[in-house]
């Protein structure tokens, strides 16, 4: 049963990559973005990772989509539709993408991944919150630096813009 | 656990459906009279002069922006609230400090400027 | 007797039981699922259609004038007519207009209104989906309606459209951080974000008690993410001429319309069930079935207030809505937070906890009344203007 779900999410995730890539209106290339995303959180959900599914909803679709959409909109050039998606070294370019594609097949069936079996504990959100404090406290501290820093950044350079 | 998703499956997949089986409901009971006038763009009854463009201030970026960084802050700490209860002191203390700083982000776009809307 | 104090869970077991006797499990709960979700649609719907008929008839009634009573008993199914009018209105597409986004936003936009409905608890053990995650859940489906908005602003080919869009979508951000860092208080002190565990959580106080601070941030941060007074500038029909669903008619109209009062709806339990205790009441625990009832009273006394704000309070700007979500809400809202984390580390037990938080609620209130009043007179000396002086 698990197998048919995941395939029929990875499709919707592969349908909006490929919608991303192909579209000719940029506002479309970001909605199907968008449907990617929820293809990865609806990932997550099967595995078990609830938490970390719902919070892909929330900061990916509700927040960096919509940034998304106001960096294309900042950027004139979404009321033209490109002129073509494909540019003029495409059949080079489809080679060598085939060929990474069958060595990225090749690699991942010789490798032996380490399943876990058993199921997530019932208080994995719990744990989570708990591993925060306890021994990811420096990466959890260093990440409100980098948001902090990031916001300061976009800051300097919009006041820059500006004037 | 997971099973309730999959009732979220299917109540997403019917409550995706009805808004469509009304338009077409709609569209099967309404008056089709298109027309060129009824169908240009509403700009209080005149004319459109010009492109349909609007300038798009980089204000509106920054909220964005700004609100993207408070989202991501606001995930963290829903794991810590859920553990809270069984956690020492240590992990308030640890919880003020990630909140400190951002708040002090907070209070930089504030001096700058970057709340503010023109 | 018995069986009626748990009626709902004990119909659901008896059809459950007389089902499993004929079909195979999965079918079983594949038909479950079915009912469930229809019950929850059709619930969604016909409280819309009270809703509707309710808020029209409170802002008569305080503007002095009597409202829709010639449709139906006290003009009950106005609402109905109102609906059958906008199904066989002529839809008129603008011209240019990105037709498949056009079409799928006022889906969105209601999709993610009747899906919040997933998680909401209606009485002990009735609920849809007791999610793990409830609480983010909520959070991360109004995000979603964001989408639908700026979609909708877009695929309209109108600059006004355009513009009132992106107005919209900054109110909608900038309020969202504010209700949830008031969830996240309420998270901590229920120690779950499942809206089941939540409502459980709140005996015998209910959070209301002890951060009414969140509950008002909350009430008030939930107002501006639907789109009500005082937050409705967006739909204010002297601006902008109504924003980003001017080139919508008929039927899609409806759909950006339905959406806005279920998710006014929605908003309410939520908020009951967050900080007023859900469906907790007396004698609960032997009679369940009374649940369903003291969340709809409670749901109904917020509903009520929502109403009477729209008969009464003007709108506010677009800046002084940034404004203040910003450096008033958000600001509390953390310092808040620290409060109650701080509250329910206290020795001392329960009461002693509550009224810590408490007292750190009125402070925190008091100061910020305080600030706000002084900006207010610093702002009105500079604008050479003097407040009135009450003596």
């Amino acid at each position: 049963m698990l197998p048919l779900i995941f395939i029929a999410i990875a499709a919707m995730t592969l349908v909006g990559a490929i919608g991303v890539v192909t579209a000719r209106n940029l506002f479309h290339a970001a909605l199907f973005l968008v449907l990617s995303f929820f293809g990865v959180a609806g990932i997550f959900i099967t595995l078990e990772a609830e938490f970390l599914g719902v919070a892909q909803v929330l900061i990916y679709v509700g927040a960096i989509s919509i940034l998304i959409i106001f960096a294309i909109m900042l950027s004139r050039g979404i009321a033209r539709t490109a002129g073509s998606v494909l540019n003029a070294q495409w059949a080079v370019v489809a080679i060598g993408a085939m060929l990474l594609f069958a060595l990225l097949v090749v690699l991942l069936l010789q490798i032996n991944w380490p399943v876990v079996q058993a199921a997530a504990p019932p208080d994995a959100i719990a744990e989570l919150g708990r591993a925060f404090v306890d021994e990811y406290v420096i990466p959890f501290e260093v990440a409100s630096v980098l948001l902090v820093v990031a916001l300061i950044g976009a800051i300097i350079i919009a006041r820059e813009r500006e004037s | 656990m997971l099973e309730q998703y999959g009732f979220i499956a299917l109540y997403s997949g019917l409550v995706f459906v009805f808004p469509f089986l009304g338009m077409l409901t709609a569209w099967l009971l309404r008056p089709k009279k298109p027309n060129p006038i009824k169908r240009s763009t509403y700009e209080c009854g005149l004319e459109t002069i010009g492109d349909t463009w609007v300038q798009f201030k980089a204000q509106y970026y920054l909220f964005a922006l700004i609100f993207v960084v408070f989202d991501i802050e606001a995930v963290f700490l829903f794991p810590w609230a859920v553990a809270y209860r069984r956690l020492a002191l240590y992990a308030l203390v640890e919880m003020a400090i990630f909140l400190l700083i951002l708040l002090g982000g907070l209070l930089y776009a504030w001096r700058k400027k970057a709340l503010q809307w023109q | 007797m018995d069986f009626v104090s748990d009626l709902f869970v004990n119909l659901g077991r008896v059809w459950t039981d007389f089902l499993s006797m004929y079909l195979a499990p999965w079918l079983v709960r594949l038909i479950n699922w079915l009912i469930v979700s229809t019950i929850l649609l059709v619930i969604g719907l016909v409280t819309v259609l009270f809703l509707v008929w309710l808020e029209r008839k409170i802002v008569a009634r305080i503007q002095d004038r009597p409202g829709p009573n010639r449709v139906g008993p006290f003009g009950l199914l106005q609402t109905v007519a109102d609906a059958v009018k906008l199904l066989t209105k002529e839809d008129i597409t603008p011209a240019g207009a990105d037709r498949i986004v056009y079409n799928l936003a006022p889906a969105l936009a209601t999709f993610s209104a009747l899906m919040l409905m997933a998680v909401l608890p209606w009485g002990p053990r009735l609920i849809a989906a007791d999610l793990n995650i409830g609480v983010l859940y909520l959070v991360a489906l109004g995000s979603v309606a964001t989408m639908a908005i700026l979609m909708a602003g877009w695929s309209s080919n109108n600059k006004y459209a355009l513009l009132g869009g992106f107005r919209v979508v900054a109110q909608l951000l900038s309020y969202e951080i504010p209700m949830i860092l008031a969830m996240a208080s309420v998270v901590l002190l229920a120690g779950s974000m499942s809206t089941q565990a939540i409502v459980e959580a709140q005996s015998p106080l209910p959070y209301v008690v002890f951060t009414p601070l969140a509950f008002l941030i909350y009430l008030l941060a939930s107002l501006a993410e639907v789109g009500r007074v005082p937050f409705d500038l967006l739909e204010a029909e002297s601006e902008l001429i109504t924003g980003y669903n001017i080139e919508y008619s008929g039927m899609k109209f409806a759909f950006f319309f339905l959406a806005e009062f279920i998710n006014t709806f929605i908003v309410s339990i939520i908020a009951v069930t967050l900080f007023l205790g859900g469906w907790r009441g007396p004698l609960v625990d032997r009679f369940p079935v009374l649940g369903v009832f003291y969340l709809g009273i409670k749901v109904f006394v917020l509903l009520f207030a929502m109403s009477w704000f729209r008969g009464t309070l003007p709108r506010f700007r677009i800046d002084q809505m940034q404004m203040f979500a910003w450096k008033v809400l958000v600001p509390v809202a953390l310092v808040n937070l620290l409060i109650v984390a701080v509250a329910v580390k206290l020795p001392g037990g329960l009461w002693a906890q509550a009224a810590f938080a408490l007292a750190g609620n009125v402070i925190t209130l008091l100061v910020t009344l305080g600030l706000l009043g002084r900006a207010a007179r610093r702002f009105a000396e500079r604008r050479g203007e003097r407040l009135p002086v009450t003596t």
